[in-house]
């Protein structure tokens, strides 16, 4: 899987690359709109992570150009205005997800994640880990051939992690991906413990070889046992 | 006062003296006037006796005025006077049973050696009702003259001041935040034309600087929001790697847990500037009894894990007309803030009704400072981790829309808003 950053800010850039390398993907950059036009035109990616203000250029106007050549690349937004207008101006000229500056690294690998899902044609939504399935569109989880009971909450969470295999996804991350940007007070921490200790729990009474497990009190990572 | 009504007033003082003036020199030139034309009569008079004496002598005996108007009465020569004398007098009228002015010429003649004097009258204006008809004649015009200036300044001034009142009429409707047209004013007159060209000016400044003052805040949310990711992304993939201490860990941890807070510290105060600077202005017809189910759908986990009883009493269905996001937000910080500073076990009471929303809930925290609590960046003491801009936010959005927002305290906090 090729992905293409564009994003003129270089602490940025190389966070993001350095971050997607570890999922795998081989990860090329482009620093302003000329030298991400130019890749575009030349190589083909499966993915393009897309800033909108760029040095001599808008990230819009990439989009525009996109759509009149009939490339049909994954486009993703990244950006750090966050009104609906841009949003909806985003999508609108063909953007397939749109990302608000500052977002978490959990997050991204969840949005690249779905994106390049949504598009692949035939394969059946299913995550397999270790002995673990899990079925995006039948919302299952099947561990060992038996099917796990998950209320709608969990199901989510578990969605998150196995998106974010091995990776750490901070309880912040979590909080807003499951219940939404509105839920950002800091006292709800106590309430995803106990989200995460019913899922462990569940995992482990169904014999799962995957685990959740803290890291340094900011969050939590899912490994395979 | 409408200018119309304020120009009368104006208008009433001068006119008012202008008439009195008039009225008092109309009265002596007519005076005069009739003076002259009686004086004038009294000397034909005059003439037409001394001719007649010269036929008839039995009148030079007539020493009383009796029916007619003059009276001749011998003198002594050296009572006689060179020049005529007119003067007013009184004199016992039958018909008005009183003493009535009248005009008097004295003179004095010579006939055959003998000396006369004649005296010939006539009957005048009586001053006191002259005055008396001017006044009422004076006011009767003062009043005409006020209901005819009152009358044509209706009209004609309702007509000249039609594109003023239009133009009025659409500036109070523009907003400077909607892609509105600029008020248009069809006249002639210069006045009014420089008066659109000011507005003119004062609007395409004013947008001017709105937008000057949008981008600002994108790009200050740009320049913020930017660094911020970077900060939070790179911290993220250093706690990623196994190779730090347990305190490198806890340092990096806490450093993370700070960029958190000022991301969301960051993201309500854009909020708030956007808010104020009036950037939401997409109001839709919503249903704040829907709206309020949502949200406290949206928050029953949270709810539920610190058991918090909730219910909800709805005595009416209330539509209110706002910008959804912004309706959400306001609903949405209220319902949270009842249930992250409330207490374990403790309760929530929505109450809808009378176009109100009342949201009671028990806490830990005792009564908020009135004074302060929609205060930026005021918190009590137990909620050392929350934005303090959460408040702030609610009363910015109900200043928006004008619903008024008011707090009170009895064993529970209650929050009141009346969407208007």
């Amino acid at each position: 899987m090729k992905i293409l950053v564009i994003e003129d800010e270089q602490g940025l850039r190389d966070a993001i690359k350095n971050s997607l390398e570890k999922e795998s993907y081989s990860v090329e950059t482009a620093d302003d709109f000329n030298t991400a036009y130019e890749k575009l035109f030349i190589y083909e990616y499966d993915c393009i992570l897309l800033d909108i203000m760029l040095p001599n250029g808008s990230g819009l106007d990439i989009l525009k150009e996109l759509k009149k050549a009939n490339k049909t690349e994954n486009v993703i937004i990244i950006s750090a205005r966050d009104s609906l207008e841009d949003k909806l101006r985003g999508l609108a000229l063909g953007a397939d997800d749109y990302l608000t500056k500052p977002f978490h690294i959990a997050e991204l690998n969840a949005r690249v994640k779905a994106v390049l899902r949504r598009n692949k044609l035939g394969g059946k939504n299913i995550i397999e880990w270790g002995n673990i399935s899990f079925d995006l569109e039948d919302r299952l989880l099947v561990i060992e051939n038996q099917v796990v009971n998950l209320n709608r909450k969990e199901f989510d969470i578990l969605k998150y992690f196995l998106f974010n295999k091995n990776r750490l996804v901070t309880r912040t991350a979590l909080a807003e991906y499951v219940w939404g940007d509105h839920i950002d007070q800091a006292d709800n921490f106590d309430f995803i413990y106990s989200q995460i200790k019913n899922i462990r729990k569940k995992l482990k009474d169904s014999g799962a070889e995957i685990e959740i497990q803290a890291v340094y009190g900011v969050g939590y990572k899912m490994v395979e046992l | 006062m409408k200018l119309l009504n304020q120009s009368l007033v104006y208008l009433s003082i001068p006119i008012f003296i202008i008439v009195s003036l008039w009225a008092v020199v109309f009265y002596f030139s007519m005076l005069r006037e009739i003076h002259d034309s009686i004086d004038d009569g009294l000397d034909n008079y005059k003439l037409l006796i001394l001719q007649k004496s010269k036929i008839d002598a039995s009148i030079l005996s007539k020493t009383e005025f009796g029916e007619s108007n003059y009276a001749i009465r011998k003198i002594d020569p050296a009572e006689s006077i060179s020049t005529d004398v007119y003067q007013d007098t009184l004199m016992y009228m039958l018909n008005e049973q009183e003493m009535e002015p009248v005009r008097m010429l004295t003179t004095t003649f010579q006939y055959n050696e003998a000396h006369y004097k004649l005296k010939v009258i006539s009957s005048m204006v009586e001053e006191d009702d002259q005055i008396r008809n001017l006044f009422w004649a004076g006011i009767l015009l003062y009043v005409l003259l006020l209901a005819s200036i009152t009358i044509i300044d209706n009209i004609v001034l309702q007509k000249l001041w039609r594109p003023f009142y239009s133009f009025l009429e659409q500036l109070k409707k523009f907003r400077i935040d909607k892609k509105n047209t600029i008020p248009e004013m069809k006249t002639k007159i210069r006045e009014f034309v420089e008066l659109k060209k000011a507005t003119d000016t004062l609007i395409n400044r004013t947008l001017g600087a709105y937008d000057h003052q949008k981008q600002f805040i994108g790009n200050a949310a740009h320049e913020l929001q930017t660094p911020l990711a970077i900060i939070t992304n790179k911290l993220e993939l250093l706690l990623e790697e196994n190779r730090l201490n347990d305190a490198d860990a806890e340092t990096i941890a806490q450093v993370m847990q700070t960029a958190t807070r000022l991301i969301q510290l960051n993201k309500s105060l854009l909020l708030l500037s956007k808010i104020e600077n009036k950037q939401f202005f997409d109001n839709q017809r919503l249903y704040l009894n829907q709206l309020v189910h949502q949200v406290v759908a949206e928050v029953e986990d949270f709810r539920l894990f610190k058991n918090i009883a909730l219910t909800i009493e709805e005595k009416e269905q209330v539509a209110v007309n706002m910008d959804p996001h912004l309706a959400y937000i306001l609903i949405a910080n209220l319902i949270k803030n009842a249930i992250f500073h409330n207490i374990e076990n403790g309760q929530i009471r929505l109450i809808i009704k009378h176009r109100t929303l009342i949201i009671n809930n028990t806490s830990s925290a005792g009564k908020l400072d009135e004074q302060k609590m929609f205060k930026r960046f005021y918190r009590a003491k137990s909620t050392k981790k929350s934005t303090g801009l959460g408040l702030p936010i609610v009363q910015a959005i109900c200043n928006l829309y004008h619903f008024p927002i008011s707090y009170s305290y009895s064993h529970e906090h209650s929050f009141r808003i009346t969407f208007l």
